[in-house]
């Protein structure tokens, strides 16, 4: 007997509206809005959002325009540079295409490069990002640097941007936040109540919708139904699939390792790479005057520009335990460095949990398919 | 019981009829279509054996073309099968190199053959049965020839890695009148430390059991040996490994 499924029909809906971002930004765009474009979990949305803009997300997950990109950058650079770049270049992102101004972090060294080529394409505001986030000379480095981000905005769009409306914004996210952790908290259950790539696809959409008043009682009420299907008995994943962390570098190009995690029977129920649970994880702190506490708040994004990386760490930890995985796969970006070297510590780490550990390093092409399925899968075959 | 492991690797595919035991063993090319290969192999087996397919109570596929030979139990990863065959081949070995066409990897065993931890080669054929392949073609020498060049001979050391880059760097010494010899035997030294390196990084622990094709290379074992300062030992139905491991999974399931 095959009921028709109601997680199905729910996650069938939220794919139908996944290409809508791009209609919210030309829209708003047409109607005067300014459109920021970021690319890095380090950009404060609260921040841009006060200034009256909207941030988006600007393309880095394509293989496409790679090609295009290395006509002026270096061939062995991480893939995620230059597709940014690319997609810029040959201008076929919509994102970028509509944005009034890009929002840059100095992160890693390719980054910070690239985005001084990127600046002739589009006014381009870099933040400078301290190497640590101890001490008081990191923080105040780091405060300024909002200061500064802020002074840019309001001169960019000739608005003010108060204290008041900076904290609207901030209550505003957390809410997102809090929403996204109960999407989340799906995995916890055992079995997770939706598979790892339909958490990413609801996170991708999510993402991509630009009026937070409207996604976030709509977040809450379809984690309500999912959940509710759940109890009434809606099985999607076995209760033997290996539960499954991934880490690392951003994912958005190289899902095919969620795929392969997936393909091979296992389960992902957490995800600890940008974006995610890294950021969104964790609320800015509502009773702090809002520029301080956007500062400690984005200061702690667990990168591994950073050093040490200690947020990330204590993190991992955490989300192994509260996730309670099975094993953890790291994934790493062709010539991402920070996180290359980080992926002894995080070996370290996992095994001192007495979970097994496995780091992948991966490009956005498909060359590598079939390697990865054979990796993972014994990987899987061990737990 | 009896049950059939096939192995589809790039290059050949090997079957193995299992009763607790090798009761027989087929390998062939894999060719073009790795899914017809492996029921070739398998018919190969049926065949010689008088067995109608209804008397094989399991069969476990593994190798890249595990997922396209559908008429099996289970598809399994070659890096557990491998582990297993080793395992029971020689129950001492506790880390296996296997070289097989297109891929090495290094695999550590508990000593039930279960997989500790493992490596895989990147997606290139550096080090790898393809590799000597190529380069015993270019120097006009049978392989089995190749892989027994003496290894106290005069060697020219090769810094290249990569298939393409190393077949330079051979036509370039062989133009400056370096023997054929101390070309292969650089050759071959190449690939022992390429994989000495890789068992480095895993952390070698005794014994050490070479599978896979490319042990068939006596030359290249002893330089193993050299590099690893212990003993590399290796069998006569090598690469039989992976096969033998999933014969021996399908009898388990």
């Amino acid at each position: 007997m095959k009921s028709v499924s109601r997680i199905d029909e729910l996650l069938a809906d939220v794919e139908a509206h996944l290409k809508d971002g791009v209609l919210q930004v030309k829209e708003a765009s047409e109607k005067g809005r300014p459109i920021v474009g970021t690319y890095c979990t380090f950009a404060p949305w609260e921040l841009i959002t006060a200034a009256g803009a909207i941030p988006a997300t600007l393309c880095a997950r394509g293989e496409d325009p790679i090609t295009a990109a290395e006509e002026h950058l270096p061939r062995n650079l991480c893939p995620l540079i230059k597709s940014s770049y690319g997609y810029a270049l040959t201008d076929k992102c919509p994102y970028f295409h509509f944005c009034d101004m890009v929002i840059a972090e100095s992160t890693c060294d390719g980054k910070k490069k690239m985005y001084e080529l990127m600046s002739r394409m589009k006014p381009l505001h870099l933040m400078m990002l301290p190497q640590t986030a101890e001490g008081d000379v990191a923080r105040s480095a780091w405060r300024s640097e909002l200061d500064r981000l802020k002074a840019r905005l309001e001169d960019a769009f000739s608005v003010t941007i108060d204290d008041e409306a900076i904290s609207k914004r901030i209550a505003l996210r957390n809410r997102e936040r809090m929403a996204l952790n109960s999407l989340w908290e799906l995995s916890r259950l055992d079995p997770p109540a939706i598979t790892g790539r339909e958490q990413f696809l609801i996170s991708e959409y999510c993402e991509f919708h630009f009026h937070k008043e409207e996604l976030v009682p709509w977040l809450g009420n379809l984690v309500y139904q999912i959940r509710e299907a759940y109890d009434q008995g809606e099985r999607r994943v076995g209760k033997d699939a290996p539960r499954i962390l991934i880490t690392g570098c951003p994912l958005g190009g190289a899902q095919k390792v969620i795929h392969a995690i997936e393909d091979a029977g296992a389960v992902v129920v957490c995800y600890e790479n940008c974006g995610g649970v890294k950021e969104l994880g964790f609320l800015v702190d509502e009773d702090r005057p809002p520029m301080e506490a956007l500062t400690d708040k984005y200061l702690n994004v667990g990168c591994s520009v950073m050093t040490p990386n200690t947020s990330r760490m204590d993190n991992l930890k955490n989300l192994i335990e509260s996730y309670n995985v099975d094993g953890v796969v790291e994934v790493v970006l062709q010539a991402c460095h920070t996180y290359a070297v980080e992926t002894y510590e995080v070996r370290e780490l996992v095994r001192s949990t007495g979970r097994p550990y496995m780091s992948v390093e991966t490009d956005y092409s498909k060359s590598d398919i079939g390697q990865l399925a054979t990796r993972i899968g014994a990987f899987l075959e061990m737990l | 019981m009896l049950t059939i492991g096939v192995d589809i690797g790039s290059v050949g595919t090997k079957a193995v009829l299992f009763d607790g035991d090798i009761v027989d063993r087929h390998l062939e090319p894999t060719g073009w279509n790795p899914s017809e290969a492996g029921h070739r192999a398998m018919e190969s087996l049926l065949k010689r054996n008088s067995l109608s397919p209804g008397r094989i109570d399991r069969v476990v596929s593994t190798g890249y073309g595990r997922k396209s030979f559908v008429e099996v139990d289970k598809a399994v990863t070659e890096i557990t099968c491998h582990a297993r065959g080793a395992h029971f081949m020689d129950p001492e070995i506790r880390t296996v190199l296997d070289i097989g066409g297109q891929d090495s990897k290094v695999i550590l065993l508990d000593d039930q053959g279960r997989v500790l931890d493992f490596m895989m080669n990147d997606k290139c054929a550096a080090g790898t049965g393809r590799f000597l392949q190529v380069m015993a073609t270019l120097l006009e020498y049978p392989i089995e020839e190749f892989g027994a060049v003496d290894p106290d001979g005069e060697m020219q050391k090769i810094s290249s890695m990569c298939t393409v880059f190393a077949e330079s760097e051979v036509v370039s010494h062989l133009a400056k009148g370096i023997s054929k010899n101390a070309v292969a035997l650089g050759l071959l030294e190449s690939v022992a430390v390429r994989a000495s390196s890789m068992l480095g990084r895993m952390g070698v622990k005794p014994v050490v059991g070479f599978t896979g094709g490319v042990s068939r290379c006596p030359s290249l074992v002893s330089l193993l040996e050299g590099q690893l300062n212990c003993d590399v030992r290796t069998y006569g139905d090598s690469h039989y490994a992976g096969a033998l491991g999933s014969a021996l999974i399908a009898s388990e399931l």
